[in-house]
């Protein structure tokens, strides 16, 4: 699955590396009080530390470094017990401070790794560091035709930069990188991960080489907004760059915004024109030391992660592979498949249902699987009747129909519409004869060995019992009397 | 009576206030008037009678309700106007911050108002705290008391020139100040008062404009050492607000006064004598060490031989930190706007007239010190020689308990000399600034004066927290100086 463009020159690998902004889950902003709900009235959720009065300070919210730590413990990366917020300064309307608070040369997270799932294997994809930072305002350039207005309801919202190393070598590690980071995130309830309301964003760094060849000049694509974006920038840096070096021009290392309109990007500012940032150590803010203790204290509150919980679930319960890994991608579906599981009894069964049947039915209505129609304590009671024989897997779908239609438990459904499974083979025999006697021409037919005719036999037997009949059983008593 | 009131000091009017002497209101209203007649001085940016008076009744009907707050209550101060103010114009002596008035009270102001202190008003200052003469603050100079017969003006010290100024001419009981490397010292020098700098993390920085974070304390500014020590114990304190807030217990600071200094070691720092001293500021500082000695102190000869980089360290590093911290004047959201063109104009314009000559020449060399390419050689070399610094002020403290040193090189100069090189200006700073960098706790004690009849101060400087020592020595200075001179001008 090696992602190559072909050249004049030769074949060019891409090399990516991407800067993810995730927003901390926190009800407070990482060094004041106010609130952080999204989608409030612009500049109602703003201290006077947010907006940069004269004379406040900023005062860190432990929560935040709490999730910042459980992150880093997530990515199974070390934690620096000391770590330094510099300012890095520049002049923005929507940076009321004139500086960001970031942590710089001495971030609270090291190095870690995050596994891709790629279809010819396990790819490791490093984690260089990963800090935090305030977040800034918004500028709104829409509201006036002269004049931009400022919401400053996301200045000072606590962010954790995740950085990678260079190692993603194509749109598609680039789209199971984004996911399974999401997954992570939302697995701790430290990111809700909700690109569309900007809590997670990502700049995209690429450059491209020759096959094993030397690093060559990269871009920094800012500020993009999905995992689809991020990778159509992937796709379009990578050729546009490798159209360049085949014109035998060069890639000029500069700072490019996405397009989602064109699916382009364009040059924002390039090297000579880079801001230079004048980071110090915030002198308002002492250095953060944390203890092992405090650490160790967290990471006792790690819940199971993906990997883990994929793991467990082809060991434990004998999953395949790919089911498996469907399950885990979500945090909601495995906690979802998981009741089924509880409440089901049967691995696969519950798998199958979830997967298949649910999915469907949440696909086909827009919903997500926290918002299901069919509680998942319910699918696992359906899966229940399943598994123990009370119900075959056909009626199993007309039982899940009523639950969607009209909700309610499915034993209840079951025992109310008298759908319970006939496995006494005494009254299934007295159908079988019956249905023979009533078609002598088409038992002679099923003697002289036609199986379709055999199939047919089996329906009218379905048919006559409502459906309620065991199909193993049916099959078999058949196969005596006509065999 | 009137005039006499408004020489009193804390205690004295303290007293006053319980013997039933006088109210509170008669307190104040005398103040008032002192304020009325000094206006010449130029030492208020905004008078605040109203709030003085209301805030003066409130005392007085505590007091007769039996529920008087403490020692403070009732009490007639002047506010710096670098703390903010609730209600009332904080300007930071900028043009930049035209009209600003906030919705919040700094906590250092809070706190002597929750003491019972009464505000007279505003003080004016030098631009963000920013200069040794008083002469840069957008509402004019502040002039000193204190004249002689050559006709001119003299300058109060700065930054903190006003207050310093209105307790010097009795205009108000006692003041706020705000010392970054010398702001509260060198002006009670200048104008015959006490000021004293706490240990750095003693006072909450919440709601103080800020000029250079890792140094800016406030501190009092009061007409005698026991003022100082009631005043600091009604502002200091833990504040959750402020992260470089020390969570420390607030002691009584004026618990050693009026003891001797048996077994008290006094370091006398060798490299303080520099070039070119007036042999006067010498001579105090010897009387200084004399008078130490007869209190029963010993005192030894020490050497702080990084002290001559401590000047320089301090102008990069005070800037460097100004440089940010005024990023945030840029006429968006409060303050003065410059409309223009586009934004970078927009910016350019609120800045270049906001911000005076020296406040620009500050914040071009913090963002100079801090760019790429300088960071390295300057900045992060300031901050190695701060360490040194700091460290040599360690080593010090193990043999002596107080450093004792004249607080500035010269008394006040006459409004209009040393401006044509702000490094002659720079210089008034000289024996603030290394306490300054090394957050130690400092206080300037008038010891006499100069030939020419205008105050020198005394400074001694001691160890982190131990404001009561400094108390207890300055104290024995003040009682042996017996400094009674008193200005002859300014209030008629």
């Amino acid at each position: 699955m090696t992602y190559l463009i072909e050249g004049e020159s030769g074949d060019w690998e891409v090399v990516i590396g991407l800067e993810v902004h995730a927003q901390i889950t926190s009800e407070a902003k990482l060094f004041s009080g106010a609130a952080t709900a999204f989608g409030a009235e612009p500049n109602s959720q703003v201290s006077l530390v947010d907006a940069a009065m004269p004379g406040m300070l900023p005062v860190i919210n432990e929560h935040c470094v709490a999730q910042a730590v459980k992150t880093g413990l997530g990515l199974g990366a070390e934690i620096n017990l000391h770590s330094v917020f510099e300012r890095k300064n520049y002049f923005y309307p929507d940076l009321p401070q004139g500086y960001q608070i970031s942590q710089y040369q001495h971030p609270v997270v090291g190095e870690g790794v995050v596994v891709l799932d790629m279809p010819d294997g396990p790819r490791e994809i490093g984690i260089e560091r990963l800090h935090m930072e305030q977040d800034a305002g918004k500028s709104l350039h829409d509201q006036d035709p002269k004049r931009t207005f400022i919401d400053l309801n996301r200045s000072g919202v606590a962010l954790m930069e995740i950085v990678s190393k260079p190692d993603l070598r194509s749109p598609d590690e680039v789209g199971a990188y984004l996911r399974k980071l999401r997954a992570i995130l939302r697995y701790l309830g430290t990111c809700d991960g909700n690109m569309e309301q900007g809590s997670m964003r990502c700049d995209v760094n690429v450059s491209v080489r020759h096959v094993g060849g030397d690093l060559r000049t990269r871009t920094e694509t800012k500020n993009v907004n999905s995992m689809r974006f991020a990778m159509q920038t992937v796709v379009f840096e990578a050729e546009r760059q490798v159209a360049l070096y085949e014109d035998g021009g060069k890639v000029t290392q500069e700072t490019r915004l996405f397009d989602a309109s064109t699916g382009e990007t364009r040059s924002m500012r390039s090297k000579e024109e880079a801001h230079d940032y004048r980071y110090f150590p915030d002198p308002d803010l002492l250095p953060l030391v944390i203890t092992q203790e405090y650490v160790d204290a967290i990471a006792a509150t790690l819940p199971e992660l993906p990997d883990a919980k994929q793991a467990r679930f082809m060991d434990a319960h004998g999953l395949g592979h790919e089911n498996a890994a469907l399950l885990v991608a979500d945090k909601e579906t495995a906690d979802y498949f998981e009741a089924v599981l509880a409440a089901g009894g049967d691995a696969k069964l519950a798998a199958n249902w979830t997967l298949h049947e649910l999915f469907a039915v949440l696909n086909r209505e827009r919903r997500d699987i926290g918002d299901s129609p069919v509680a998942a304590a319910d699918l696992g009671k359906l899966v229940g009747l399943i598994h123990d024989g009370t119900i075959s897997g056909r009626i199993a779908k007309d039982v899940f129909e009523i639950m969607l239609d009209s909700g309610g438990d499915p034993e209840t459904i079951v025992a109310d519409k008298g759908l319970k499974q006939i496995t006494d083979t005494g009254a299934i025999e007295v159908v079988i004869d019956r249905v023979i006697a009533d078609n002598p021409e088409q038992a002679q037919q099923v003697r002289d060995g036609n199986p379709k005719v055999g199939g047919w036999f089996v329906g009218q037997v379905m048919q006559a019992t409502g459906g309620k009949a065991n199909p193993a059983a049916v099959n078999e008593l058949l196969k005596k009397k006509l065999g | 009576m009137s005039s006499e009131l408004t020489k009193l000091g804390v205690a004295e009017a303290r007293a006053g206030l319980i013997a039933g002497d006088f109210t509170s209101e008669e307190l104040t209203d005398a103040n008032l008037a002192a304020m009325e007649a000094g206006r010449g001085l130029n030492a208020f940016i905004t008078p605040t009678p109203e709030i003085a008076m209301q805030r003066a009744r409130q005392s007085d009907i505590r007091r007769a309700g039996g529920e008087a707050l403490g020692p403070m209550d009732g009490v007639p101060i002047a506010v710096k106007d670098l703390f903010c103010t609730e209600g009332v114009l904080t300007t930071a002596a900028s043009h930049i911050l035209d009209g600003f008035t906030p919705p919040y009270e700094s906590t250092i102001s809070a706190n002597l108002r929750a003491a019972g202190a009464v505000m007279l008003g505003k003080t004016n200052m030098d631009e963000f705290a920013m200069g040794s003469a008083n002469i840069t603050s957008h509402y004019g100079a502040v002039k000193n008391p204190w004249h002689l017969d050559d006709g001119k003006d003299r300058v109060p010290g700065g930054s903190s020139g006003g207050s310093a100024a209105a307790v010097a001419a009795n205009m108000a009981t006692a003041a706020i100040g705000s010392d970054t490397g010398g702001s509260i010292r060198q002006p009670a020098s200048f104008c015959g008062i006490v000021g004293m700098k706490p240990t750095y993390g003693r006072c909450s920085r919440w709601g103080m404009v800020a000029f250079a974070s890792s140094l800016d304390q406030a501190g009092p500014m009061t007409k005698s050492v026991a003022d100082a020590a009631i005043m600091l114990g009604a502002m200091a304190g833990f504040d959750l607000k402020d992260s470089t807030s020390a969570d420390k217990p607030v002691p009584d600071f004026g618990a050693g006064l009026g003891q001797d200094l048996k077994g008290l070691r006094v370091g006398i720092p060798s490299e303080y004598r520099i070039d070119g001293m007036k042999s006067e500021i010498d001579d105090l500082w010897d009387r200084g060490a004399t008078w130490l000695r007869d209190a029963g102190a010993e005192t030894v000869e020490v050497s702080l031989k990084h002290t001559k980089y401590a000047l320089p360290t301090y102008y990069i590093v005070a800037p460097a930190e100004a440089s940010s911290n005024l990023a945030r004047y840029d006429g968006v959201r409060y303050g003065l706007r410059v409309e223009a063109a586009d934004l970078t104009g927009m910016y350019e314009a609120t800045r270049g007239e906001g911000f005076g000559p020296e406040v620009r020449r500050r914040v071009m060399i913090g963002t100079y010190v801090l760019s790429a390419g300088y960071y390295d050689a300057y900045y992060v070399k300031a901050q190695k020689v701060r360490t040194l610094i700091l460290q040599e002020f360690q080593a010090a403290f193990e043999d002596v308990d107080v450093l004792l040193t004249p607080t500035a090189p010269y008394p006040a100069f006459a409004i209009g000399e040393k401006m044509d090189d702000p490094i002659q200006m720079y210089i008034n700073d000289i024996f603030t600034v290394p306490a300054s960098l090394a957050g130690l706790p400092a206080i300037s004690v008038p010891g006499g004066l100069s030939g020419d009849g205008l105050p020198l101060g005394l400074h001694l400087i001691a160890k982190p927290w131990d404001e009561a020592t400094l108390f207890r020595a300055a104290d024995v200075l003040e009682r042996a100086a017996g400094f009674d001179a008193v200005p002859t001008g300014g209030v008629e």
